[in-house]
C-alpha cells in the first residue's frame, strides 16, 4: 500500500530577507525542523520570490544537484566556469555543484519581482566535475500530459543530472485525470502544486501544497480545477 | 561558555573558509579547516573536536580510513558529510549529526 506524507502550503518554512521571500518545503539555512529534513534524495524545495533588480551575489556551492525553474520574471546567470546567460519562464537551469563552483544569480528585470522554484537534489556521485546547462522547455505548454524536464540521461528529454530522478511538469483542464507510472522500483515522488487545485491518490491539494507518494507503481493525477504542478521522482534510499 | 569545536575537511580551500566563517558566526560554535585527511589526522588528536564534517574533494574511502583512524585512537567523534558548500544545508547538518551520536 501506498506511503504519503502531505505539507500543506502554510506550513513551510519562510524566510523573508526583503529582497528575497523564500518559501522553503524542507529545512533550510535558518528554518530547521526536524520532522521536514528531505524527500528522498529531494533535499532542497524552495519557492522564491526576488525583488526587482535584486539577487543572490556570488556565493559557493558543491556537492548538490540544484535545478532552477523560473516561474514569472527573468533570472541573470553567471558562474565561476565562465557561464552568462538569463533564464526566463519555460526554462530549466541545472548545476551539477561537484567539487565546487561559485555562482550569482539576480532579477534581470530592474523592476518586476522574479519568482522561481530552486530544488536540489543530493547527487548520486561526489567530487564530480562542476557542470552547467540551461535548456528551452519545448513542450512545457502541452496540455494533458506529463511533459518530462528532467532524466538521469544526457539522451533523454529535458535536463539531466547525477541521480536517478524524473521531473515531469503537468498543465492539466479541469476533470483531467492521468496516471503516472514511476520509473524505478523503491522510488517516491513528491507533488508540488504550482497553480489549481489537484487530487493524488484520493489527496486534495491546493496551490503550493506539496505531496510525497512512495511504496507505489503508480498513481493517478486528477485535476479539479485547471492546474499546473511539478512531480518530482526521487529514489527514497541514496 | 565552552564552543562545540568543529572539524572542516575538504580540498576547496575557498569554500571550506567559507562555510568555516559560517560556522563562527554561531557564538556556540568553532570551525577548524583541515584541507587534506592527512591534517585531519594530525589535528584530531591534538583538539577535542565535537563533530567533523566532510567537504568537497574527500573521496569515500578517506571517510573509512578517518573513521578507523577515530575508532583506533578512541576519539567518539560523528562524522558527516556535507552537501551544497554553503548556510544552505549546513546547520540542519550539524544538529542532525549531533542529535544522531
Amino acid at each position: 500500500m501506498a506511503q504519503t506524507v502531505l505539507h500543506k502550503a502554510n506550513t513551510r518554512g519562510v524566510a523573508d530577507h526583503g529582497w528575497l521571500k523564500s518559501y522553503q518545503s524542507f529545512s533550510f539555512a535558518g528554518y530547521y525542523n526536524p520532522e521536514r529534513v528531505n524527500f528522498g534524495a529531494l533535499r532542497v524545495l524552495n519557492d522564491d520570490i526576488v525583488t526587482g533588480g535584486m539577487g543572490f551575489g556570488e556565493h559557493p556551492h558543491d556537492n548538490m544537484e540544484i535545478i532552477s525553474i523560473p516561474l514569472e520574471g527573468n533570472l541573470q546567470h553567471k558562474d565561476s566556469m565562465g557561464n552568462t546567460a538569463t533564464i526566463k519562464a519555460g526554462e530549466i537551469q541545472v548545476m551539477s555543484a561537484g567539487t565546487g563552483i561559485y555562482h550569482s544569480e539576480y532579477n534581470a528585470d530592474a523592476e518586476n519581482p522574479a519568482k522561481f522554484l530552486q530544488i536540489w537534489l543530493f547527487p548520486n556521485k561526489r567530487n564530480v566535475t562542476p557542470r552547467y546547462d540551461q535548456i528551452l522547455l519545448n513542450d512545457a505548454d502541452k496540455r494533458n500530459e506529463f511533459v518530462q524536464i528532467l532524466s538521469p540521461n544526457a539522451d533523454d528529454a529535458g535536463v539531466w543530472i547525477y541521480q536517478d530522478a524524473w521531473f515531469n511538469l503537468g498543465k492539466f483542464n479541469a476533470d483531467v485525470t492521468k496516471t503516472y507510472n514511476l520509473n524505478k522500483k523503491g522510488d517516491g515522488v513528491y507533488v508540488f502544486v504550482l497553480k489549481g487545485q489537484v487530487e493524488v491518490n484520493g489527496q486534495l491539494l491546493d496551490t503550493r501544497d506539496g505531496f510525497g507518494i512512495w511504496d507505489t507503481d503508480n498513481f493517478d493525477v486528477k485535476a479539479i480545477t485547471d492546474a499546473e504542478f511539478l512531480l518530482m521522482e526521487v529514489p527514497m534510499e541514496f | 561558555m565552552e564552543k562545540l569545536e568543529i572539524l572542516i575537511v575538504g580540498t576547496n580551500k575557498p569554500i571550506m573558509e567559507t562555510i568555516a566563517r559560517l560556522i563562527d558566526r554561531d557564538e556556540k560554535w568553532l570551525a577548524t579547516i583541515a584541507i587534506s585527511l592527512l591534517d585531519a589526522k594530525a589535528i584530531c588528536l591534538q583538539r577535542g573536536f565535537g563533530l567533523i564534517l566532510i567537504g568537497a574533494g574527500i573521496e569515500n574511502d578517506e571517510v573509512e580510513q578517518l573513521r578507523n583512524y577515530l575508532t583506533e585512537n578512541a576519539l567518539k567523534i560523528p562524522i558527516v558529510k556535507h552537501y551544497g558548500g554553503g548556510s544552505g544545508l549546513l546547520f540542519a547538518e550539524i544538529y542532525q549529526g549531533l542529535e544522531a551520536f
